[in-house]
């Protein structure tokens, strides 16, 4: 068989796309410059962190913001209770996140049908984006997570978990319905009209050309909406829950130190990082996969 | 089919972009077995024509009939009629998201309803005819130009089309891919396919044509056996614009 050509250097998925924060790019002059640019970076870096550290600790205030932010015991004793509850943030991001994937595919689709007959669909789709993305999340919150109890109507659940979900679903449905809407956009007309000249209708042309690109190209924005969610289920404290912040709070208050809040703050950053790793991974996976000749 | 039996029969087309009139009311009969060349300037209304054929662009006035079926009648199911015409687009159009494999098999599977297997029988058939078994499981982004439009020819040609439909298929290759994909149409002519073709390929419209069209400004100016369009063309616009193709050094 030939010689493949070269893979093209620009990556037409991502045209336009911004790929989310890679790690791979503060490395990326290293490879150029080889393992004396090695040897200077980790030199440098040693150095220059070494400097601030130092500067740091020897200053004046140093020991009383040590004892305010980050006391080793009242880490010790408030980690592992803030991360047992932060389980019940997982829970809510993660089941608000499920909906979110659906309801927004959902508004989405009905935004981009054509014709006259689908006006009150794609009037009610808008509608929903711009009230949503308009109200703030606490206030959405406040209004469900009381409001919605307040009303004793039988049937209509009274916990404030369900709420706190329905809450943050509703408002980051809006959100990812818009980045679900730019990438069906970003497809090509004239890969709909290929579809079409194969006979296929409407609903299988979205179906197997529109949207598989669509959502491929929009991964990384949806995951900085993903991130927002998850650190917004922080927002659920309002309701009185006992969920980690709140949990940090209570422990704040019994010691009169700021250490357990930057106990929470650490594990939303571990909890994030792997998230943006894995995103990096799958947009590289899908860059290769579709570059690679197969059976080379 | 008798062999005089029509294919294709246009009557009385008209096209407006807003206030551009693209095409002026074109009519044009294409019988069983004919391949017809459509040739003109950039703008005359070639690729429009071909589009409004394959009903991916709603027509103001006329009628469009494939084998006697009136496909521009009210309430016709347009996927069922362009299941029955294939057509291939200048910057071909693949599915970047698919294998070669599954860019074939696709309109089988998804507008015939055939089964999956059979689908990839038909289409490891013909990859195999125009020489594209190898790159059954690679994506189109890495196939050469020339490679990519073979794909796409082979993707419409996979519906089993009654009429096929290719709107300037070489005019986005490097000229050293023309001749691949050209060679793939002769084929398909020897084999008896009936064509209307749009191209800039004024040798190859010599060669492979039954009858050549000369568009110009949305109307079909003058039309005829290829020798007499090229040695002796009437009206004096086509002899411009065959002149001007000449200076260009293009036949």
């Amino acid at each position: 068989m030939s010689g493949p050509p070269p893979p093209p250097d620009v990556d037409q998925y991502q045209a336009g796309v911004p790929s989310g924060d890679r790690g791979s790019k503060i490395l990326a002059p290293l490879r150029t410059e080889g393992a004396r640019g090695v040897a200077i970076a980790v030199v440098s870096t040693i150095v220059f962190f070494g400097v601030i550290v130092f500067a740091v600790v020897n200053s004046s205030g140093w020991p009383l913001i040590k004892e305010a932010f980050f006391d080793p015991e009242i880490f010790a004793e408030a980690f592992p209770k803030i991360v047992e509850k932060f389980w019940r943030n997982v829970f809510i991001f993660v089941t608000a996140e499920v909906f979110v994937l659906i309801v927004a595919m959902i508004v989405a689709v009905l935004r981009s049908l054509r014709g006259a007959v689908f006006f009150p669909l794609r009037a009610l789709a808008a509608a929903y984006t711009d009230l949503f993305r308009a109200i703030p999340t606490i206030l959405v919150i406040f209004l469900l997570g009381f409001g919605a109890p307040a009303l004793q109507i039988k049937g209509v659940p009274r916990s404030d978990v369900f709420w706190a979900i329905v809450a943050l679903a509703l408002v980051y449905s809006a959100y990812v319905a818009e980045v679900y809407r730019a990438g069906i956009e970003s497809v090509h007309p004239s890969q709909v009209a290929s579809a079409r000249a194969l006979g296929l209708s409407r609903r299988k042309t979205l179906r197997f050309v529109v949207l598989p690109q669509a959502v491929r190209r929009v991964i990384p924005p949806l995951l900085n909406d993903f991130i927002g969610l998850q650190k917004d289920s922080a927002l659920v404290v309002v309701l009185g829950y006992q969920e980690a912040l709140r949990t940090a709070q209570i422990i704040q208050s019994e010691n009169f130190d700021f250490t357990p809040y930057v106990a929470l703050a650490l594990v939303y950053v571990v909890i994030t990082i792997p998230q943006a790793r894995f995103v990096d991974w799958l947009v590289e996976r899908d860059r290769k996969r579709r570059q690679a000749a197969v059976g080379v | 089919m008798s062999a005089d039996a029509r294919a294709l029969s246009v009557e009385g087309l008209y096209k407006s972009f807003d206030q551009l009139e693209v095409l002026r009311g074109i009519d044009l009969e294409v019988r069983e077995h004919e391949v017809v060349c459509l040739i003109g300037a950039s703008g005359s209304g070639k690729s429009t024509f071909l589009r409004c054929i394959n009903l991916l662009e709603p027509i103001d006035a006329g009628r469009i009939l494939i084998e006697g079926e009136e496909i521009t009648a009210q309430g016709v199911d347009v996927n069922r009629i362009r299941q029955h015409i294939g057509i291939v687009f200048q910057a071909f159009n693949l599915f970047p998201h698919m294998t070669v494999m599954r860019n074939v098999t696709l309109g089988p599977t998804e507008a015939l309803g055939m089964r999956r297997r059979d689908a990839a029988g038909r289409a490891t058939e013909l990859l195999e005819r125009f020489g594209l078994a190898e790159k059954r499981d690679d994506y189109p982004d890495r196939l050469s130009g020339g490679q990519q439009q073979r794909v796409a020819i082979v993707r419409a040609l996979a519906m089993k089309p009654d009429v096929m439909l290719l709107d300037e298929v070489t005019s986005a290759l490097d000229p050293e891919l023309v001749a691949e994909v050209l060679n793939v149409i002769r084929e398909l002519a020897a084999g008896g396919m009936t064509m209307v073709i749009a191209t800039h390929e004024m040798g190859f419209a010599r060669d492979i044509a039954h009858r050549v069209c000369f568009l110009d400004e949305g109307v079909i100016l003058e039309e005829g056996a290829p020798e007499q369009i090229f040695s002796s063309p009437r009206e004096e616009r086509t002899q411009r614009f065959l002149q001007s193709i000449i200076d260009a050094g293009r036949m």
